[in-house]
């Protein structure tokens, strides 16, 4: 895993919380993800896997600069090796990072597609960016007259792939890609993890934010699994294989053994709420294994190429 | 009125829809038959027309031509309908200034082990929708529907949203009662893999729609 290179992207021990207010005057700080730490290299694509809201997509708005209001953040944030605080953040989103949203209500409702995706700039640049979406737009089978229309005009899986388009436009060296493929017919997901894969060969790296396993094992180098607003488990891909025999963390087997094509088993509870959660190991009352030593601090390990938040994988 | 009880057959019956004179069809001469504890899977690319069967198979539409009949009648105007539908998008099927508990209890009472099996807390019962994630309330939004009065079920793209192991617990929740009562299914889904596991026969709309 390690490559000896600095990482494009590195994230430590970041947590989020946000201000709630109670009744009356009450102010309370909600934590809703913990010590997070991860890594993506240059040429890597890194999926994000794990339960509807573990704080997936808050990373993502995190690394761009884009939390809500109420939200603060603490930890780490470095890309390329400097910091990345607010100013960076501004500095480089749109550019050397890119973002492709989950929703597509991201687009502007009053602008034409094609202006979006080709963003501001001196005139003479936006022409040399105008002959780059055309070339974008034809990979992605999308209309040269669809340039002209404005997102209301488009169908779900067209906006996702105008989306998609003004990701690849620039030269970044990040896309941080929150869901990108649901609407997407399966042929055109696969065809756009492909090209992920070819701007991962020119040395951009991608962190894939996906609940759909599957895509995450066709596409990614390496698997974080999410849980509760922390990572489990850093996993290569290849350890997502059979019945999760090779895997760290028994959250990650879990997940496994639950696809509809491996086993379909349930595992009894639900994930802690942010404001509630246990003490110690976040997954320790769903736990087959658990012991009074889960209650203690649990801390992310390496093991076998990977790395684990568990005080029991092997 | 006969007993409109388990064991009812659901049919459509020549169905044609669209959702404004003038506008294309989405369904054409539609034929499909559910017997009683059956389970089918319904799946076709996205526009195809599944959600709006689904709809149609719970009589949440009219269809334009053709007719939904239960047990070889159509359904009764009033009271509880016994083909239940649960949809895509529970943050939309809530409404959002109930709390939790009183949108789980509006039909009927779960007792402490459905609610166990579904992985739903007490706690949360005391709360407002926005404040549960979408995999949380879809798993009152299936439960709620399961009520004794419920004899069948439309599930569209119910675990979509949901990862993998909340949605292998809410399915075999379904499943579990669906076996107990003889409850047919008909589900919605992208995903072959799950359309194998829960379903015994797996319907292809496109072929049976003839638009």
């Amino acid at each position: 895993m390690e490559r000896g290179s600095q990482p494009v992207l590195n994230v430590e021990d970041v947590s989020i919380s946000f201000d709630m207010y109670g009744k009356g005057m009450e102010r309370r700080k909600l934590e809703v993800v913990h010590k997070l730490s991860l890594r993506v290299h240059a040429g890597e694509i890194v999926a994000v896997v794990g339960a509807s809201g573990s704080g997936k997509s808050l990373l993502a708005h995190a690394i761009l600069g884009i939390l809500p209001g109420n939200a603060r953040m603490e930890g780490k944030l470095e890309f390329c090796g400097k910091a990345l605080d607010e100013a960076a953040q501004k500095e480089r989103r749109g550019k050397e990072i890119s973002f492709i949203p989950q929703s597509v209500e991201y687009l502007d409702p009053l602008m034409k597609v094609g202006r979006q995706v080709i963003g501001v700039g001196k005139r003479r640049e936006r022409k040399q960016r105008m002959e780059k979406m055309r070339q974008v737009f034809a990979r992605y089978h999308l209309d040269e007259a669809t340039a002209e229309l404005y997102p209301y005009q488009l169908s779900g899986g067209m906006a996702r792939r105008v989306l998609i388009s003004g990701a690849v436009m620039g030269q970044a060296k990040l896309i941080v890609a929150d869901e990108p493929t649901p609407g997407l017919q399966e042929g055109l997901a696969r065809e756009t993890m492909e090209n992920f894969r070819e701007l991962a060969r020119e040395g951009c790296g991608i962190l894939l934010i996906t609940h759909e396993v599957g895509l995450a094992l066709q596409a990614a180098d390496r698997i974080a699994v999410f849980y509760a607003g922390s990572v489990l488990e850093v996993a290569p891909v290849e350890d997502f294989s059979g019945q999760g025999e090779k895997l760290r963390h028994p959250y990650s087997k879990a997940f496994l053994q639950a696809l509809p094509q491996n086993g379909f088993q349930a595992i009894e509870g639900h994930q802690p709420y942010a404001g509630s959660l246990p003490p110690g190991c976040l997954f320790a009352d769903r736990c087959q294994s658990r012991t009074q030593a889960c209650m203690g601090e649990v801390r992310m390990r390496s093991l076998r190429g990977g790395e684990v938040r568990c005080i029991y994988a092997e | 009125m006969q007993n409109k009880g388990i064991g009812q057959v659901l049919e459509a019956k020549d169905v044609s829809f669209r959702y404004q004179k003038n506008s294309p069809w989405v369904l054409k001469g539609v034929n499909l038959t559910v017997g009683p504890g059956e389970r089918v899977a319904l799946v076709g690319p996205s526009g195809s027309g599944k959600s709006t069967l689904s709809r149609i198979l719970a009589g949440y539409e009219k269809p334009c031509q053709g007719e939904v009949l239960w047990g070889g009648e159509p359904f009764e105007g009033s009271g509880y309908c016994p083909v239940q539908m649960v949809g895509q998008h529970p943050e939309q099927a809530v409404n959002p200034r109930w709390k939790m508990g009183k949108i789980l209890t509006e039909c009927w009472e779960p007792d402490e082990g459905l609610l166990q099996r579904m992985g739903i807390e007490q706690a949360w019962m005391g709360r407002w929708p926005i404040e549960l994630s979408g995999g949380e309330l879809q798993r009152f939004c299936i439960l709620r529907v399961l009520g004794p009065g419920t004899k069948f079920l439309v599930c569209d793209e119910i675990s979509a949203m949901l990862d993998a192991v909340t949605q292998a617990q809410v399915w075999q929740v379904v499943l579990e009662e669906a076996r107990r009562r003889g409850m047919g299914i008909v589900a919605v889904t992208h995903n072959m893999a799950l359309a194998k596991r829960v379903c015994s026969r797996i319907v292809e709309l496109p072929k049976i729609n003839g638009i």
